[in-house]
């Protein structure tokens, strides 16, 4: 029963998803929303809790009943209880705040088809306890969402001088505003990334790869 | 927004608010399939075809939901018509054309997460389309969405043979890469008349 093989809750049950597996800078999943509702850190911060509130839900109902869902249509179920789930956020953040419903417009029901949920529900919630499903999805939801802010605060920075609508360098502030509109999102991941990767050659530059063989192209 | 004319959707779509490039739809395969040119460009028709099938569905599904007043499942029944649309497209291709299923592989059963297609779906409904606006929408969107993946394909094969600072090998450089274009594909802003 590989089921049961390691039912015990840590720490790493929660915290893989925010840093070692994050859904963004290391897997490199749901891309879409990631750049297109990251032109301010609001928005980013509504996305991300969205996301994660469809994450954790979804992640329990497929944990609850993966063992009555038949195998050949289990994908289809688990797309029909997250659009279940999405169209519960879809409404409440109408029924909240209508600017930022507004704001974020077709992508709060475009987390459907976001592959982090669907990722999370075919890879671990429908094979673990509730508990432990419930826990992970919250890990990979706070990973998103610290994801999400990184980008929002950085393009909101630069592209408009605030953060979470504060003015941060007076009137005299030139803004970037290419960072902004969509090719900042590219610039800005990119760079993210970049950093990240040359944190990760410094931290094994005592075994370099050899040469030929390298990252590209994965 | 339902007055437009078909040649200003076309264009529109397809340079000015391009689906990948200015609204962020469909960057799994933008990132994941422009490795090579020959299997970008499969990739682009595939996608198109499945957006003209689903985009006609989807007009017909949502007349059925707006008479049954039940247009809060719009969502579910998206889903599920695009889920379907892919599994017959997957099925017609078998039967009638294996060498181009054989082609396509794996990337066609995948069509079915790209956000593009439920993306394309909802953006049609919201802007109140009508049959032949929401056909020429389709095609504008897949249209761009094959331009933008294989210009991406087309830059990557340069770069796979350029010599690099090891740091900005993989996806890093991809996104840069995509910023790039995208700033490129701004310039057509004018063409559309603004964002819409």
């Amino acid at each position: 029963m590989s089921r049961r093989r390691d039912d015990r809750l840590t720490w790493e049950t929660f915290s893989e998803g925010l840093w070692r597996e994050n859904p963004v800078f290391v897997m490199l999943l749901g891309m879409c929303p990631v750049l297109a509702v990251t032109n301010s850190a609001v928005n980013a911060l509504a996305m991300g809790l969205a996301t994660t509130f469809v994450l954790v839900a979804s992640g329990l109902l497929v944990s609850l009943l993966a063992r009555y869902i038949p195998k050949q249509v289990r994908i289809a179920t688990y797309i029909v209880i997250i659009a279940t789930f999405v169209t519960l956020i879809d409404y409440t953040i109408q029924a909240i705040s209508l600017d930022l419903y507004n704001a974020l417009g077709a992508f709060i029901q475009l987390i459907v088809v976001n592959c982090i949920i669907l990722g999370r529900a075919e890879a671990y919630a429908s094979r673990n306890r509730p508990l432990k499903a419930v826990v992970n999805a919250a890990g990979m939801g706070a990973g998103f969402t610290f994801a999400l802010l990184c980008l929002g605060g950085v393009r909101e920075l630069l592209g408009a001088g605030s953060l979470f609508g504060f003015d941060l360098f007076g009137p005299n502030f030139q803004p970037w505003v290419v960072m902004v509109l969509p090719p900042g999102g590219f610039l800005v991941l990119g760079g993210w990334l970049l950093l990240f990767d040359w944190l990760k050659q410094r931290g094994r530059e005592t075994e370099p790869l050899p040469r030929g063989e390298t990252l590209h192209g994965r | 927004m339902a007055a437009d004319s078909l040649s200003f959707i076309f264009l529109n779509t397809v340079l000015a608010n391009n689906f990948v490039l200015a609204m962020f739809l469909g960057l799994c395969p933008f990132l994941g399939v422009s490795g090579k040119l020959e299997t970008a460009l499969p990739m682009g028709l595939a996608t198109t075809f499945v957006m003209l099938v689903s985009s006609l569905c989807a007009y017909a599904i949502n007349l059925v939901l707006v008479a049954l007043d039940i247009e809060f499942l719009r969502l579910i029944a998206y889903i599920a018509l695009i889920a379907s649309a892919v599994q017959l497209v997957e099925m017609a291709l078998k039967k009638y054309s294996p060498v181009l299923f054989r082609a396509l592989g794996i990337y066609l059963p995948l069509i079915t997460t790209n956000c593009a297609i439920l993306g394309l779906a909802l953006f049609q409904t919201f802007k109140g389309y009508d049959f032949t606006q929401s056909l020429v929408y389709a095609l504008g969107a897949g249209v761009g969405f094959t331009l933008a993946i294989v210009l991406m394909a087309g830059l990557r094969e340069k770069l796979a043979l350029s010599r690099l600072p090891s740091v900005t090998q993989g996806a890093a450089l991809s996104l840069m890469l995509g910023g790039l274009l995208s700033l490129t594909f701004m310039g057509f802003a004018g063409l559309g008349g603004g964002h819409g």
